[in-house]
């Protein structure tokens, strides 16, 4: 091989991809065909300002963390360091990984902010939100860092019902920025004895609506982001893609299949609960983060390789629920999230916690990636969202 | 003997008894012993093969018995054998 220089790379990488100015990105940005603004400086040069909307992910990880945020190569993509080097080496990579629309903003941040164009720079805890967060950021695991890491994080969460409930009501407290929530169903009667998102007003009326109003009452902080549409193979990647972290909620096998697939398609952790009469199970399917030192972990596929046939397995509709059950079991669904966003203490992966109101026992239980997992196994067969209405052999509806 | 660890949905079967106690030193044997004990308990952990349905786990103790030796987990008293199906609930 031979050597080249510094130079010599820097001007062979500017060769071989595409550069965008300053004024050309701001106009792609605001005319609604706006590209994936990726900001790859190191994260003290990010919070001292960036591009509006630019998804901060350092050069170091690039590579590791784009599928969490473009899935599909053809992915339009904006790159930018500070000056414009880093950012045409890192557009190189993406584009061996067959990302084909990448970019690489001239100037980089620096000719950005010369050019006189907006800067987004991102919070300081206010004096507001340091008297709102403070038990948080007493907390040596918190702090003002992790306070800020909550409010940048982004949470969907599948489902406003009896898990959706209590894990929203947490997350908004706690300050998760942005709360993404999947239901098309609307508030019922039979509802109100466990679902406590929702109240008697709200009867008959989207159920994303009532949880948006209830949440926007707890902290205005949170930006609730309302999917009022049924969460199918068309439109799961899409919903998802944007989030960090996925809350499974959901209250059937198809949707449980579908969030699983989706979200390891994806990469974003899953974390996953389910509830029957007085007994609960949590777990988190994560696909692994090397970088945070996170192992792959089994996902529901591993545990539950086919669905129960229709019929065999009754539904909380049918047998019943106690009604505090997922308000338990949605907390320890958010206290997983927010430890995942912290990046403090020991995940909930490859344990399943299981939860028996009438005995009042917690149960942890082991489980592990199956190696011939159709999905996550070491040669995956389904590497596409299928149809899992037939998979199931019965309707995303309880 | 092993204690068997009844999931909420199959509690009927066990007139609502949420652990019972079986003979058997492999799990295969304590499942049929199970259903002997139990009648109607057994269709519903196992297929036609006699095999464990794939949407229901075993442990014992705290590990999936995949991981250890499948059906022919040997057992020992005081064992607990887990019985965990899928459950779909979350509304």
């Amino acid at each position: 091989m031979t050597r080249i220089n510094r130079d010599q790379l820097i001007a062979l990488a500017k060769s071989q991809i595409i550069e965008i100015t300053p004024q050309a990105l701001e106009q792609r940005l605001g005319n609604g065909s706006s590209p994936l603004v990726i900001d790859i400086r190191e994260r003290d040069e990010f919070e001292q300002g960036h591009v509006p909307g630019a998804v901060f992910i350092p050069r170091g990880f690039l590579e590791l963390r784009i599928e969490q945020h473009a899935y599909d190569p053809a992915t339009p993509i904006v790159l930018y360091c500070a000056g414009g080097v880093r950012s045409a080496l890192a557009a190189r990579n993406l584009q061996e990984m067959g990302y084909s629309r990448v970019e690489s903003l001239i100037g980089g941040f620096g000719g950005w902010r010369s050019a006189g164009l907006p800067v987004t720079v991102p919070r300081k805890l206010t004096a507001e939100q340091k008297i709102r967060y403070s038990r948080h950021t007493l907390l040596p695991d918190v702090g003002e860092e992790g306070q800020g890491k909550l409010l940048d994080a982004k949470v969907l969460l599948i489902g406003a019902g009896g898990l959706g409930s209590p894990a929203a009501l947490y997350l908004a407290a706690a300050g998760v920025g942005t709360l993404g929530i999947v239901d098309y169903d609307t508030v019922d009667l039979s509802n109100l004895q466990r679902q406590i998102l929702h109240g008697e007003s709200w009867i008959g009326k989207p159920k994303v609506e009532s949880a948006k109003a209830r949440l926007a009452e707890i902290n205005p902080d949170v930006t609730v982001v309302p999917h009022r549409e049924p969460i199918t193979s068309a439109n799961a990647l899409q919903i998802i893609q944007d989030y960090d972290i996925v809350l499974n909620g959901s209250d059937n096998f198809p949707t449980r299949y579908l969030v699983n697939d989706a979200c390891h398609f994806l990469r974003k952790p899953l974390v996953d609960a389910s509830i029957f009469m007085f007994e609960g199970q949590v777990t988190i399917y994560h696909p692994g983060a090397p970088e945070e030192g996170i192992s792959q972990g089994p996902c529901y596929r591993c545990l539950y390789p086919d669905p129960p046939p229709p019929g065999e397995v009754p539904s909380c509709a049918e047998a019943g629920v106690l009604g505090v059950l997922p308000g338990i079991v949605g907390s320890i669904q958010a206290v997983e999230a927010i430890k995942l966003i912290l990046g403090k203490g020991e995940p909930l992966i490859g344990r399943l916690l299981t939860f028996d109101a009438l005995e009042m026992s917690f149960r942890t239980l082991n489980i592990r990636r199956n190696p011939a997992c159709p999905v996550c196994g070491d040669a995956p067969s389904l590497t596409e969202l299928i149809d899992y209405e037939q998979f199931c052999g019965m309707p995303a509806r309880e | 003997m092993p204690t068997v660890l009844i999931p909420t949905p199959l509690r009927r079967l066990t007139a609502n008894q949420a652990k019972v106690e079986v003979a058997g030193d492999t799990v295969d044997v304590l499942l049929h012993n199970l259903e002997a004990g139990y009648p109607g308990i057994g269709e519903r952990l196992l297929d036609a093969d006699g095999k464990i349905k794939r949407f229901i786990n075993v442990f014992v103790n705290e590990d999936e018995i995949r991981t250890l030796q499948g059906a022919d987990t040997p057992l020992a008293a005081g064992d607990r054998v887990s019985i965990v199906p899928a459950m779909a609930g979350g509304a």
